[in-house]
């Protein structure tokens, strides 16, 4: 059997209180000492950490903001990864696979699982001690990769997905942008937030709906 | 394989378009009528409020038809070597499940101009047949506004579509579309209100001498109660709108203002997960169809009528898989079926202004448009060689608002598309940009055709159909042409950037031309000779087989749904009415 793998993340993005200010500015108030441990789906201990380095540098902590570590990226990217979408179940995966014709997006072969393998191993076991712009350096080039499109494109889901499947923790990307979450309704506030911002306290689709739920992930198994 | 019980009438498809025919036929007659859906069944409005998750429902699109079954194949010219769509993504989606795209779509409702069904006698009337661009297959819908209006407001009175007239029985109306063709009534519920941005284009746009008005939708601005008496609640603005299914019911859905209705009569039925891959003819009468359902057991569904009335392309393909009809060549002209696929000519910017918009807020379809630049474009677009545009329109909603809206830039700000100079700039900008669209016109060409694939086959291991499509001169003309204008009006709003993007298509380009746009394949018109069914959308050869929605659209238009419906009217009423009297061809 597969040794569980965990990943060891900062408790200041997992679960530090972040103080929610009007201006859509939040701020880490009190944050925890410590880690937290989570377990590990698809990627191995020492992938998720590549994974999470990576992701920080396509979108950093800085000064407009939290960044992909805070946000538990990784997490997300992990759990998509072990899902239906990670082994391909919902492509269409028959052959002949034309990689060559231009415009058609992904045409070839692997599925997500085995692009990430294959993409992480390419940046490096050491890449997790280099420096930012040497990180930066291995990203660049790798840029042009379908690997490093998706790796982009799966931190900004990360970032301001629904926290159920495991990203935006604490609602701290939604937090960034002054976003909501899915409110049932602005029938009250349409029409009257002209070029004034409308900010309130950000909810999760669970809060909200008052029942628990789950992703599509955990329904189904890839 | 099993043969079931016979049924009068067999619909394929649970949008609007088998939808509408399905209630209308088994309230109007004591027909047995039957629909087959291939997705699953109505999964109710608390299913919805579950499903406002972006990830599952607008970037995974688990309500989708999954692209693993096979969605279609495509390329840009006969000469290339067509791929298949493997991942949503690249390509828009297509419905599935009871409803179709009809459950999910933006509900953005304008009607079409009124000399858009007589186009091909419009054009060269108006420029001389010389002048319409090379290789086109522009015709004519076989009907006039005045056959289709009175199906237009059913339609509306049906969605409950909120909007402004600007045309009422022939009396101009500030304040809603004055290009619009005489309407007979009033919409049946307010516009809605305006946003932000929406406000200043408005204003922008009247500085310019244009004619701003609401862009009419199908979602309900208020509480309302349609002619059967459906009562639904105005719409909640919750942004998660397109893709989405409404959890409040305020958006038009067949599930919400046909199927209740439809399930009350004794002779209608659904049957769900039941993919048709033939419609069983013998000579010129249709006997029934065949279908698989998800374990893959084959059954013949015996009927005296066959409706299909499923995705725009699989109407097609579906008579092709079945043998009916002549296969267009675009080499001889020869053959009907096929024909004239078209996409619309998409053509957008993004503005970006200083103040935040809550682009989180605010429903599919609700925007402010211009019908100035709706139809011809006039001696100013002819002297470039652009004759037809669309509906200029500006909305700020993310719809949905918040990952797939990230990321938006003014063009050269930053010099790559990650990292900490990116991040401040999209995190800057996210709340502070907002869109114009024009879903125009496009012409058929000889060149742009359907067909099925040679090489890629569906789950089933029937040939995907093969879409040949790309873009000519006229198109790209004609968007130089609107993104000028929308620019213009951009900049007299304030805007502090704009990305102009002045070529075909906001969305996806060849070799992607398809999506829940697209139309044609089984068009309507007045001669079997270049049309596959007549204007009651009644197959020209085969008399008790009907292909309805938006394969029967000659050409491609601003958004068709609202058409289609009316469509689906119009061929409910003569089905009923004329055929059902005196079974035969009603032209
Ligand atoms: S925006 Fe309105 S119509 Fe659209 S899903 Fe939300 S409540 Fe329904």
């Amino acid at each position: 059997m597969k040794r569980r793998e965990f990943i060891e993340l900062s408790a200041q993005g997992m679960g530090g209180l972040l103080i929610y200010s009007l201006t859509g500015r939040p701020v880490v108030a009190n944050a925890h000492e410590g880690k937290v441990r989570v377990p590990l789906r698809f990627f191995t201990e020492k992938e998720a950490k590549v994974v999470v380095a990576a992701c920080e540098r396509i979108f950093p902590a800085n000064e407009s903001g939290p960044g992909a570590t805070q946000a538990g990226v990784v997490v997300y990217i992990d759990h998509q990864l072990a899902g239906p979408y990670g082994t391909d179940k919902y492509r269409y995966t028959q052959p002949p696979f034309d990689e060559s014709a231009p415009g058609y997006g992904y045409q070839g072969k692997e599925n997500p699982q085995e692009i990430y393998r294959a993409g992480v191993q390419k940046l490096g076991d050491d890449f997790t001690e280099l420096d930012g712009p040497k990180q930066d350096a291995r990203l660049k080039a790798i840029e042009h990769t379908y690997f490093f499109r998706l790796l982009r494109q799966h931190t900004i889901e990360g970032m301001f997905c629904d926290p159920m499947h495991g990203g935006n923790a604490n609602l701290i990307g939604w937090q960034l942008l002054g976003y909501p979450g899915p409110q049932m309704s602005y029938r009250e506030q349409i029409g009257k937030y002209n070029g004034v911002p409308y900010r309130i306290k950000p909810q999760s689709l669970e809060q909200i709906l008052g029942y628990p739920i789950h992703p599509w992930e955990d329904e189904e198994k890839g | 394989m099993q043969t079931l019980a016979p049924v009068d009438v067999v619909i394929v498809g649970s949008g609007w378009s088998g939808m509408i025919m399905g209630k209308e036929i088994a309230s109007r007659t004591p027909l047995s009528v039957l629909v087959l859906e291939k997705g699953g069944g109505f999964r109710g409005l608390a299913a919805y409020g579950r499903e406002m998750d972006e990830v599952d429902t607008f970037i995974r699109k688990r309500q989708a038809e999954s692209p693993a079954n096979g969605l279609v194949t495509t390329r840009a010219s006969s000469r290339a070597r067509a791929n298949p769509i493997r991942q949503y993504g690249d390509f828009p989606w297509v419905g599935c499940g009871m409803g179709g795209s009809s459950d999910h779509w933006g509900a953005t409702s304008p009607r079409f101009m009124p000399e858009a069904f007589e186009i091909a006698t419009h054009l060269k009337r108006l420029h001389g047949a010389s002048k319409l661009p090379p290789n086109n297959l522009i015709q004519d819908y076989g009907i006039t506004w005045t056959d289709i209006e009175p199906y237009y407001t059913q339609a509306e009175e049906m969605m409950g579509t909120s909007g402004k007239a600007g045309n009422l029985n022939g009396k101009k109306i500030e304040g809603g579309n004055i290009f619009e063709g005489p309407r007979s009534r009033e919409y049946p519920n307010p516009p809605h209100p305006m946003l932000y941005a929406p406000q200043l284009f408005a204003k922008a746009a009247k500085e310019l001498g244009y004619h701003p008005f609401p862009m009419p939708s199908s979602t309900l601005s208020q509480s309302y109660t349609n002619p059967d008496g459906i009562s639904r609640i105005g719409c909640q603005y919750c942004g998660h709108c397109s893709l989405f299914g409404c959890m409040v019911g305020a958006k038009a859905s067949p599930n919400f203002t046909l199927l209740p209705i439809a399930l009350t009569k004794k002779g209608f039925s659904v049957r769900t997960h039941c993919n048709v891959r033939r419609v069983v003819h013998k000579g010129a009468k249709a006997v029934g169809v065949i279908y698989v359902d998800d374990s893959g057991t084959e059954y013949m569904q015996p009927a005296d009528a066959v409706v299909l009335a499923a995705w725009t392309f699989n109407n097609a393909r579906l008579l092709m898989l079945s043998g009916i009809g002549e296969q267009y060549d675009p080499m001889t002209g020869k053959g009907t079926l096929g024909k004239n696929a078209t996409y619309a000519v998409h053509v957008g910017l993004e503005f970006f202004l200083d103040r935040p918009q809550n682009i989180f807020m605010g429903s599919g379809g609700m925007a402010t448009a211009i019908g100035d630049f709706g139809g011809d474009l006039g001696d100013e677009g002819a002297a470039e060689g652009a004759l037809r545009g669309g509906l200029i329109f500006c909305y700020t909603q993310g719809d949905p608002p918040v990952i797939s809206a990230f990321g938006v830039i003014p063009d050269g700000e930053v010099k790559q598309n990650w990292g900490g100079e990116w991040k401040n700039a999209a995190v800057k900008w996210s709340d502070r940009y907002g869109t114009f669209l024009s879903t125009e016109n496009h012409f058929p060409y000889r060149q742009n055709y359907l067909d099925l694939d040679p090489n890629y086959k569906d789950k089933w291991g029937d040939p995907l159909l093969r879409v040949t499509m790309d873009w000519t001169d006229a198109e790209r003309k004609q968007a130089a042409f609107i993104s000028r204008k929308q620019v213009e009006i951009a900049k007299i709003m304030g805007a502090i950037a704009i990305n102009p993007r002045p070529v075909p298509s906001a969305t996806s380009g060849p070799p992607l031309m398809v999506n829940n746009h697209s139309h044609g394949g089984a068009i309507m018109g007045a001669s079997p000779a270049s049309s596959v069914v007549n204007p009651y959308l009644q197959h020209w050869n085969i008399h008790n087989l009907w292909v309805v929605g938006g394969s029967a659209l000659p050409q491609g238009e601003e958004h068709l749904t609202l058409t289609v419906a009316a469509l689906a009217y119009r061929a409910a009423d003569a089905f009923i009415n004329v055929y059902l009297k005196q079974p035969g061809a009603l032209a």
